[in-house]
């Protein structure tokens, strides 16, 4: 049976999302980066807002994320993302501006832009996709690869003592004040992408509303980072991911959701 | 009547970019140019005109604030000196390869590291070398009065939109300090229509999206990218040169300075002629495209140029390339915030070329 023949009306439970262009996506097979990118799309294609959406991609495996959003973007160096937001933001105060940005851009090289644009409560959405590696690069250590995870720059395990602790950037910033809604989420489940997509509408909600910044991390896997399959790379990812970095709001409406 | 201020070149320069219909400055403070945010923090411009002003977290932070707005066609600019233009270099680099628009003010200090908050002219090669990673250039303005640096602001503005390439006021902390006699022009409203062919202004049904990027990853095309860029340099360099020349018809020596250097150059001029010695100034305006013609011309003729800059000697080189041999062609100038007077100037010129060999 070829693809032609499993690709049959009667076959078909998801169609594509009007908003995504047709060219091929360059993510792995099984990365959740293509999910993220889907849900986003879908979030603007059912709020009508595609001619008032401005979108920045990163550095990292999303660079590409304006060959397949069929909206007006911008590229931004590595980890500048939401200053660049920013600068947009200001001059075109009623349009949709989000970043889209991985782990080692917001959470590393983009640290300080990250906890400025928070602090000063832009009011812009960042989706942040924790896979806890570098994957365009090969699969170098992240600020947020896990206590004993092997990488190629710590291929014997990431030892806390010489490589600092994995950051939990999402609960750093939830404490600023600037920060509207901050929530954490995964696509690794049907269950887990509508959750995702319900965050995601509330962020471009909360930016209609001039609430401030919505910030949504995205656990998600790096199948070809961590070396794993699809499947194993989510059952991993479920068992050991979710503990260090628990899914669920962590601030909505400005408030911390008390635990 | 036209309306006259006296007035900071770094206040002139702001109150410039009010007047010019800019739509936001981004910027961090650093000497000798934080009046130019602090000035317009004070004009409270988004009531006077709806211009955003803010300060931002860090330089390179701001450089990217610069980015991102000039992508959606809006006049954008920053302003910093020495040190804060090294950390945008890398900004400076992705607006130069995505081809926006926008204008960096530098006012200069003395280098290197953390140097002097004295006037230096020690930032020519990176204002006009590239100074980022990549092969770019920069349209780069240099004022020698504060009228300059009320004038340069419209001027870089219309320079980088017409060839869709950043620009850069190269000043010093001596013409942004210094108060001086400006005429003051009519405000101009802001912009409110966009060029739908490559802004990044929302999607709309009538046309495909629109990227702003300065990644390509197939070689051959970014090679062509490349050269359609070097074909923009060449054009500038064929259209854009401005330089004045101040006695330079009967001139035996010519000197070359801009900005504050050829301030003090135009008194060494004076004392010169009443020496009886016949010199002239040429005073590049644009630093990039750089006057080589002009100098090629007075090469044939004259007896010697003396590049005079707050340097250890760096657009010396251009003005050797320009002069090619033909007749002398040597630097003078002091480093580290230290400001040659014009004694030493005609001293050097009498040493170095025409007591010379
Ligand atoms: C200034 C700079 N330093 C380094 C790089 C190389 N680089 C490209 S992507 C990347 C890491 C990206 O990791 P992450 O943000 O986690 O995204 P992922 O690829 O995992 O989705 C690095 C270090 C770069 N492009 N620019
Ligand atoms: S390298 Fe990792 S993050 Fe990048 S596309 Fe592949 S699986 Fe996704």
């Amino acid at each position: 049976m070829d693809v032609q023949d499993i690709i049959k009306e009667e076959n078909l439970v998801y169609t594509k999302t009007k908003l995504m262009t047709d060219n091929v996506l360059s993510y792995c097979p099984g990365c959740g980066h293509g999910t993220a990118n889907r849900l986003v799309m879908e979030v603007v294609d059912e709020m009508g807002i595609q001619a008032d959406t401005i979108g920045v991609s990163p550095v990292g495996c999303a660079v590409f994320a304006y060959d397949f959003m069929n909206i007006d973007m911008t590229e931004a160096a590595h980890g500048r993302a939401p200053a660049v937001a920013t600068g947009i933001k200001r001059v075109w105060p009623d349009k949709y501006v989000f970043t889209y940005q991985g782990d080692g851009d917001l959470a590393a090289i983009g640290t300080a832009e990250t906890m400025h644009a928070c602090n000063r409560g832009e009011n812009i959405t960042i989706i942040f996709i924790n896979n806890g590696i570098y994957g365009m690069t090969g699969g170098q250590m992240a600020p947020t690869t896990l206590e004993g995870a092997k990488t190629t720059t710590c291929p014997y395990g990431r030892d806390v003592k010489t490589m600092g602790y994995p950051i939990k950037i999402t609960e750093l910033i939830s404490q600023l004040p600037g920060t509207y809604f901050v929530t954490r989420q995964a696509v690794d489940t049907p269950a887990n992408v509508r959750r995702a997509k319900k965050a995601i509408r509330m962020a471009f909600e909360n930016q209609k509303l001039d609430k401030g910044l919505s910030f949504i991390e995205i656990v998600s896997s790096c199948n070809s980072g961590w070396k794993l399959s699809p499947v194993k790379a989510n059952q991993w990812m479920a068992e050991n991911t979710f503990k260090y970095y628990p899914l669920g709001d962590i601030k909505v409406n400005g408030e911390l959701v008390s635990k | 009547m036209k309306e006259l201020r006296l007035m900071k070149g770094n206040e002139a320069l702001a109150e410039a970019a009010i007047r010019a219909g800019v739509d936001a400055f981004y910027g961090y403070p650093i000497t000798p140019q934080s009046e130019i945010m602090e000035y317009l923090m004070a004009q409270k411009t988004q009531e006077r005109t709806g211009m955003v002003t803010l300060q931002a977290e860090s330089e390179v932070s701001s450089i990217n604030m610069v980015y991102g707005a000039a992508g959606t066609g809006k006049k954008v600019m920053t302003s910093s000196s020495s040190p804060g233009i090294s950390l945008m270099q890398e900004g400076i680099s992705y607006i130069a390869g995505a081809e926006l628009p926008c204008l960096i003010v530098d006012v200069v200090r003395g280098g290197p590291g953390l140097g002097t908050i004295q006037p230096s002219q020690a930032d020519y090669f990176q204002a006009t070398k590239g100074g980022g990673h990549g092969d770019y250039h920069l349209i780069v303005l240099a004022p020698s009065s504060v009228q300059e640096m009320y004038d340069f602001v419209k001027l870089s503005f219309d320079l980088a939109f017409k060839y869709r390439n950043p620009a850069m006021i190269l000043s010093d902390g001596l013409i942004g300090q210094v108060m001086e006699k400006v005429e003051i022009s009519e405000q101009i409203p802001r912009t409110t229509s966009f060029d739908p062919s490559w802004t990044i202004t929302g999607k709309t049904p009538d046309r495909e999206r629109n990227i702003i990027t300065s990644l390509e990853l197939d070689s051959a095309v970014m090679e062509k990218r490349n050269e359609k860029l070097q074909a923009k340099y060449q054009k500038m360099q064929e259209t854009e040169v401005r330089y004045e020349e101040v006695q330079c018809e009967d001139a035996d020596y010519i000197f070359v300075a801009y900005g504050s250097s050829a301030r003090i150059c135009l008194k060494a001029v004076q004392i010169a002629r009443q020496k009886g010695i016949k010199v002239g100034l040429l005073r590049p305006i644009t630093l990039f495209p750089f006057p080589t013609k002009p100098i090629a011309e007075l090469s044939k003729r004259v007896k010697g140029f003396l590049a005079v800059e707050l340097s250890a000697g760096q657009m010396i080189e251009d003005v050797k390339l320009a002069v090619n041999g033909r007749t002398k062609a040597e630097h003078f100038g002091r480093m580290g915030g230290v400001v040659h007077t014009p004694g030493e100037v005609l001293e050097a010129l009498e040493q170095k070329i025409i007591g010379g060999k």
